[in-house]
């Protein structure tokens, strides 16, 4: 069954606003998304009628708050397939997920071990580990790209070794939409006994996604790219493994007990929730993955998959373009940059014609010193977008090419 | 010869001229088309603008008591505003330049059509034409 795309835009408030006289278009959901109706409804009856600190108070607000955040993990738990509610621990986002675990796992490696990510990460998925690596005198290993944006498989019977103790890799690239084999990847890193972490921030807003069947041992992402508020974001961890990790931060809400002479730790997902979290971001997260999950997955790939189709072939016509990233399995973002143009001015005179794109390195400069450029225009869609703002955006582009040229 | 108030004040007008803010872009355009070329030996590192997320490079020499601009850039729109500064600012003497209040950048609403990356260019832009009037001024 088609997406009913009225009814779907109708239900964000934003969609309908105005950039000076034009409409807006918004493609820059890799960047992050807009906000249905009932996420907004959810923050604002939270700060009128619920707000109260969670986990402390006997009181009926605080009962009430705890209750709503509670059940948001339990939502996003079952969304996930995730076997515990304690596995699912709420963090500041994709960025505060990797980090959390580059220090607290990165406190189990030891000299000689070796971490292995890709040449097509986002920066939170390389800086921490370089970090790391440097605190630790550990290895850090690249898988390398091909020309179409796609991963380079051939050397990674070398790349992942017996020392090998984790791999971290994105599902989605961000600045090129490339859908990255990850089951395999997770398959050949247990195989060695390595451990694999998902950056999902760019793929549950388009998939559905089940750790259990995928086998993943983390897999984080943020609440902003997925129809939530910003500043929350989640990371899943494999029960076991968490329990084995020690706590990330201290402060309140993560001990059990504590005294001049030392402190034991609350149990999962309290030992790595330090202090009084983003309380109505967590609550706003449940409610926007507990409305995504009332679509069929099937009809949003189908969507996104013509608008990328149609999106791409339009492009193709246009005269010195060159899109980046051509891999086979593609989500719906496309990187280009037009022969004789600078992507800043074709991004400011887009945004002028009420087209919201991306311009520069979009926090991947590796991918950009690859393809030897400075960066690219990014039009990255959701399943809101339509056909006829593809055709607005064409008409735009066209209009700024014939002015800059 | 106009002074830096009417310089500002012919900008002003030219601008005034467009309604809708795709023409004055246009406008901004064929102002970077037209910035004479700045000499291949000026465009090096050291004259590269910091914070600017596209490369502009700013060169500066005094003639005859006066700071004379030559620049280039690698993106048109942000070479038509270096273009629009340098139409205002060159040919002044240091002082002039460093005390120029630029009050025509509000007047044409140019900063807040600008995107914040590129609204931080043109106060890089600026400071840095200001800071080579005060260099100027001080090896004179």
């Amino acid at each position: 069954m088609a997406l009913d795309l009225n009814h779907i835009r109708n239900q964000f408030p934003i969609l309908s606003t105005k950039v000076g006289k034009y409409p807006l278009v918004y493609f820059d959901n890799g960047a992050t998304s807009q906000k249905p109706r009932v996420v907004i409804d959810a923050i604002n009856r939270y700060y009128e009628q619920e707000n109260a600190n969670i986990h402390r108070g006997v009181h009926h607000l605080s009962q009430v708050s705890t209750d709503n955040y509670e059940k948001a993990r339990r939502t996003i738990q079952e969304h996930l397939n995730a076997p515990h509610e304690h596995e699912i621990i709420f963090t500041k986002g994709t960025t505060d997920g990797i980090n959390l675990i580059a220090e607290s796992f990165g406190k189990l490696l030891t000299d000689g071990d070796e971490i292995l990510i890709t040449e097509m990460e986002h920066h939170s998925n390389i800086v921490p580990w370089q970090m790391l690596v440097e605190r630790k005198g550990l290895t850090l290993r690249y898988i390398p790209m091909t020309n179409l944006g796609e991963l380079d498989f051939s050397q990674l019977e070398t790349l992942i070794n017996e020392k090998t103790r984790l791999i971290a890799i994105t599902h989605i690239s961000n600045a090129l939409g490339t859908i990255n084999p990850i089951e395999d990847i997770i398959k050949k890193g247990h195989a060695v006994g390595a451990k694999v972490l998902i950056d999902a921030a760019q793929s549950l807003q388009h998939m559905r996604v089940d750790v259990q069947q995928l086998d993943c041992d983390f897999l984080v992402f943020s609440g902003h790219k997925v129809f939530g508020p910003t500043g929350v974001g989640i990371l899943y961890g494999k029960e076991k493994l968490l329990n084995e990790m020690p706590p990330y931060q201290g402060g309140g809400d993560m001990i059990k007990t504590v005294s001049m002479s030392g402190t034991t730790y609350n149990e999962l997902p309290h030992k790595f929730e330090a202090g009084t979290p983003n309380i109505i971001g967590g609550i706003g997260l449940g409610v926007a993955i507990e409305w995504l999950s009332g679509f069929n997955f099937e009809d949003i790939q189908q969507h996104e998959t013509d608008l990328l189709e149609y999106a791409t072939d339009a492009l193709s016509k246009i005269d010195g373009i060159k899109i980046y990233g051509e891999a086979e399995n593609k989500s719906s973002v496309i990187s280009f940059l037009i022969e004789g143009t600078h992507p800043y001015d074709i991004g400011t005179l887009l945004n002028q014609q009420g087209i919201a794109v991306r311009t520069g390195h979009h926090c991947t400069q590796p991918i950009m010193e690859f393809f030897d450029i400075p960066g690219t225009i990014r039009a990255s869609f959701s399943f809101y977008n339509t056909k006829e703002e593809i055709d607005q955006f064409i008409k735009a582009l066209e209009k700024a090419i014939q002015m800059l040229r | 010869m106009m002074n830096i108030a009417e310089k500002e004040e012919a900008l002003i007008d030219s601008f005034s001229i467009y309604d809708d803010w795709m023409d004055k872009y246009e406008y901004i355009i064929e102002l970077g088309k037209d910035l004479p070329l700045i000499s291949p030996d000026h465009k090096k590192d050291d004259n590269i603008i910091k914070g600017c997320q596209s490369t502009v490079w700013l060169h500066a020499e005094m003639k005859d008591g006066k700071v004379s601009f030559t620049a280039d850039a690698d993106a048109i729109i942000a070479k038509g505003i270096i273009a629009i500064l340098i139409d205002v600012l060159s040919d002044e003497e240091p002082d002039t330049i460093v005390n120029a209040k630029l009050e025509f950048i509000k007047e044409i609403g140019l900063q807040q059509h600008l995107s914040p990356t590129r609204s931080n260019g043109l106060v890089a832009m600026v400071k840095q034409m200001k800071r080579y009037a005060l260099a100027l001024k001080m090896t004179a």
